[in-house]
């Protein structure tokens, strides 16, 4: 069951098309990566699910009905990434202020909020205003008021941004808890190493198209480039390693990366290394980083561009 | 609605609280009343009874100064002006009247030595006197009876009839009051406009805007700051009100019982010829003051406070929404808006002198100028000076101009309010404004 369905959506601005014909599904309870380079379309795409932005065309389907900002709005917890706070407001009040906008009673909003604030041992930032917190701290209360209200959807751009690693990791792991509560998280970045950590599928975009969408790690099957590493105890002389099964790309002291030739299979590649009598300490798939599916996906935007 | 309530007790609630509040709406009457009783204090004040020595060498004046309230004339004999200018002070006077040996046809010379400078007060007091003697003797050379001429004397006072109903009122009054009512609205207009684009840039700078966009609509989020700030000032001129109606019922405890009669009443002093005519004046203020339509005119004021408040500030509030962290933008993009007001506040100036003026009239119907320009003519009588159409046509468009641009305005605001980092130019502003959805 998908909470989010996005059919052909379209935004053109009068210079560009920041959203040109976007599809994709979230399923419920799943942490879906969007990415892509800066100005590929992500924020405008973010504001088109949170109701800031009407599409000009095509359908949003939020829990299975169409989208209305109206009332599902109070569903959805957004943290854009440029963000911040009521700089002379109390951290306290201001908290309760969010909370209220989306649409918790006084009382509701007040437990709520005291319940974050315990958690996250923020009680004594209370009376505090927010130009006396840290960089982190406000982050912290910021990512607080976004979640207060339990949106069922909730929408981090860049969420890791001014954050040490202290608090990204508690960050993360507050992520990682309200997904396994069941709340359906889209992360959007450029920050690859972080997506394939907490990321289930993928959304790649650039200029406003969508390159690729999957399961991480069908991604990383379909943009495999069949390398493998191969660990050996000694070091073969050169007529050993002359085959048609595989290519040498690189060779580094006891192991070497090879490129597996067509119509060849893995076995073939161990096999010959076995006849030659070469002793494997390891082999292993050489699978893309998301890092570099990205690179080379969004290069090859740029150069039909 | 219920989220519009919100945004609009905070932006009440944050602005109240501040210390500035409490400071400002406490000290602008305290500046007022200032302004307003030091004066008379320090007139009234610098009167309480001085020993003048007379030096008289003319002996024209002999017998003939009258001691005044608190003023005590003392002629002396024998003594020389140059040597008792020195040593007045230790004889126990507060100054010496020095009179020459005069020729009444071209009197001159006659000084005034004190240590300080003379009241005002005193000073006109002197200079009718000596006149006053002067006078009687010039009178009483050429022959003239003094009775016959009190007699001849014509003392008529022309009433000022205005408007179908001939209403009495003064042309004064009604300048003073449009004068200042028409400054008013300018001041606020400029204060409160620049309020509400302040607001819309630190929710821009700070970005907050994104993050409250994603719960309430823009056109909320504006309007909650609009009508927040226009509770401000609401509630200012409230405590101004009670505190100014406070200071007047004080003022007897600042001032002692008879000083308060003689500025009330101007009676106290009215065996004076120049204080009868300030008593006459006052009586007819009073009068004149009375005849103004004050109901009218405070729900005038009210009515185009509000509206000239609305007008401007959901523009104000575009313009804060264009606004980058270079605050040189603000000039220039503020320009176009303030330039109107400013017009507007020249208009009204011109229209307080003649308020029948084509020029008046239309400042006072069109919307950019009528707050200001309307608040001015008020004064000189409606249906007199302003006839009702005009009125009811000035609110009209007033209304209907504030709800034109309180819509353009909230197009432009939702637009700039999440551009970040870009200087934005007024004419891509515009361009939003045409735009679809």
């Amino acid at each position: 069951m998908n909470l989010l369905e996005v059919q052909h959506l379209k935004k053109y601005y009068a210079t560009h098309k920041a959203v040109d014909d976007i599809s994709f599904d979230i399923p419920r309870g799943s942490i879906f990566g969007l990415l892509g380079p800066n100005g590929a379309g992500r924020t405008t795409l973010l504001r088109m699910i949170t109701g800031i932005f009407y599409p000009d065309e095509g359908n949003i389907l939020f829990n299975g009905r169409p989208f209305n900002p109206q009332e599902d709005i109070h569903s959805i917890g957004y943290m854009p990434e440029e963000r911040g706070l009521y700089k002379k407001m109390r951290v306290g009040e201001q908290a309760l202020y969010l909370a209220q906008l989306k649409g918790l009673s006084e009382k509701e909003a007040l437990e709520k909020v005291k319940h974050w604030f315990n958690k996250f041992d923020m009680n004594t930032w209370w009376n505090k205003k927010v130009e006396e917190l840290s960089k982190g701290m406000q982050q912290k209360v910021q990512f607080i008021s976004t979640i207060l209200h339990n949106p069922s959807l909730l929408i981090l751009d860049e969420p890791f941004s001014g954050l040490d690693p202290l608090n990204a990791n508690l960050i993360k792991q507050e992520i990682f808890d309200l997904s396994k509560a069941g709340t359906t998280i889209i992360f959007s970045t450029h920050r690859m190493e972080q997506v394939e950590e907490i990321c289930d599928r993928i959304l790649l975009v650039n200029k406003g198209k969508k390159l690729l969408e999957g399961q991480v790690q069908e991604v990383k099957q379909t943009f495999k480039q069949h390398l493998f590493r191969i660990g050996v105890g000694v070091v073969p002389n050169f007529a050993q390693m002359a085959t048609h099964h595989f290519t040498i790309i690189k060779q580094h002291d006891h192991a070497y990366t090879v490129k597996l030739n067509e119509d060849s299979s893995t076995n073939d590649i161990l096999l010959h290394f076995i006849r030659q009598d070469i002793p494997v300490t390891h082999f292993e798939e050489i699978l893309p980083t998301l890092n570099e599916i990205f690179i080379t996906q969004v290069q090859k935007t740029e150069e039909y561009a | 609605m219920h989220k519009i309530w919100l945004i609009i007790k905070r932006e009440f609630r944050t602005r109240v609280r501040k210390k500035s509040f409490l400071i400002l709406t406490l000290l602008i009457p305290l500046f007022f009343a200032g302004t307003i009783i030091i004066p008379i204090l320090i007139a009234v004040k610098g009167e309480d009874s001085k020993r003048i020595a007379v030096i008289d060498e003319s002996k024209l004046f002999i017998g003939k100064l009258p001691d005044a309230k608190g003023i005590y004339f003392k002629p002396l004999e024998l003594v020389k002006i140059d040597t008792f200018k020195q040593k007045y002070q230790e004889y126990g006077y507060a100054g010496v009247l020095y009179i020459p040996d005069i020729d009444i046809n071209r009197p001159s010379g006659i000084e005034y030595y004190s240590k300080g400078r003379a009241s005002i007060m005193l000073e006109s007091n002197l200079n009718r006197q000596i006149n006053d003697v002067i006078e009687k003797k010039r009178m009483e050379v050429a022959g003239i009876d003094r009775q016959k001429l009190d007699e001849v004397k014509s003392d008529i006072k022309i009433d000022f009839r205005s408007g179908d109903e001939e209403t009495k009122g003064s042309s004064a009054v009604a300048y003073a009051v449009g004068y200042s009512s028409g400054f008013i609205i300018y001041i606020i207009l400029m204060v409160f406009g620049m309020s509400v684009m302040r607001g819309v840039m630190e929710e821009k700078v700070s970005r907050i805007a994104e993050v409250m966009i994603s719960s309430v609509k823009p056109f909320q989020l504006m309007m909650g700051k609009i009508v927040g700030i226009a509770g401000v000032g609401l509630l200012q001129f409230l405590i101004w009100g009670v505190l100014l109606t406070a200071i007047q019922m004080l003022l007897p405890l600042f001032l002692s019982a008879d000083t308060v009669h003689t500025i009330n009443q101007g009676g106290a002093m009215a065996q004076n010829a120049n204080n009868a005519a300030m008593a006459d004046a006052m009586e007819k203020i009073n009068f004149i003051v009375g005849s103004i339509n004050w109901s009218l005119l405070i729900s005038c004021f009210i009515f185009y406070f509000l509206g000239g408040y609305l007008f401007y500030s959901a523009l104000f509030a575009a313009v804060g929404s264009l606004v980058n962290e270079d605050p040189n933008d603000v000039q220039s993009l503020t320009f176009p808006i303030t330039l109107p007001i400013i017009i507007g506040i020249m208009v009204m100036i011109s229209a307080v002198q003649n308020p029948n003026s084509a020029l008046a009239v239309w400042g006072s119907i069109i919307p950019f100028t009528s707050p200001m320009v309307m608040m001015a003519r008020l004064p000189y009588g409606v249906p007199g000076t302003v006839a009702y159409w005009e009125l009811a046509l000035s609110m009209i468009f007033l209304v209907a101009g504030f709800l034109l641009t309180t819509w353009l305005a909230g197009k432009i605001y939702r637009t700039g309010i999440l551009m970040y980092g870009k200087k934005i130019t007024l004419k891509e502003a515009a361009k939003w404004i045409v735009r679809k959805g």
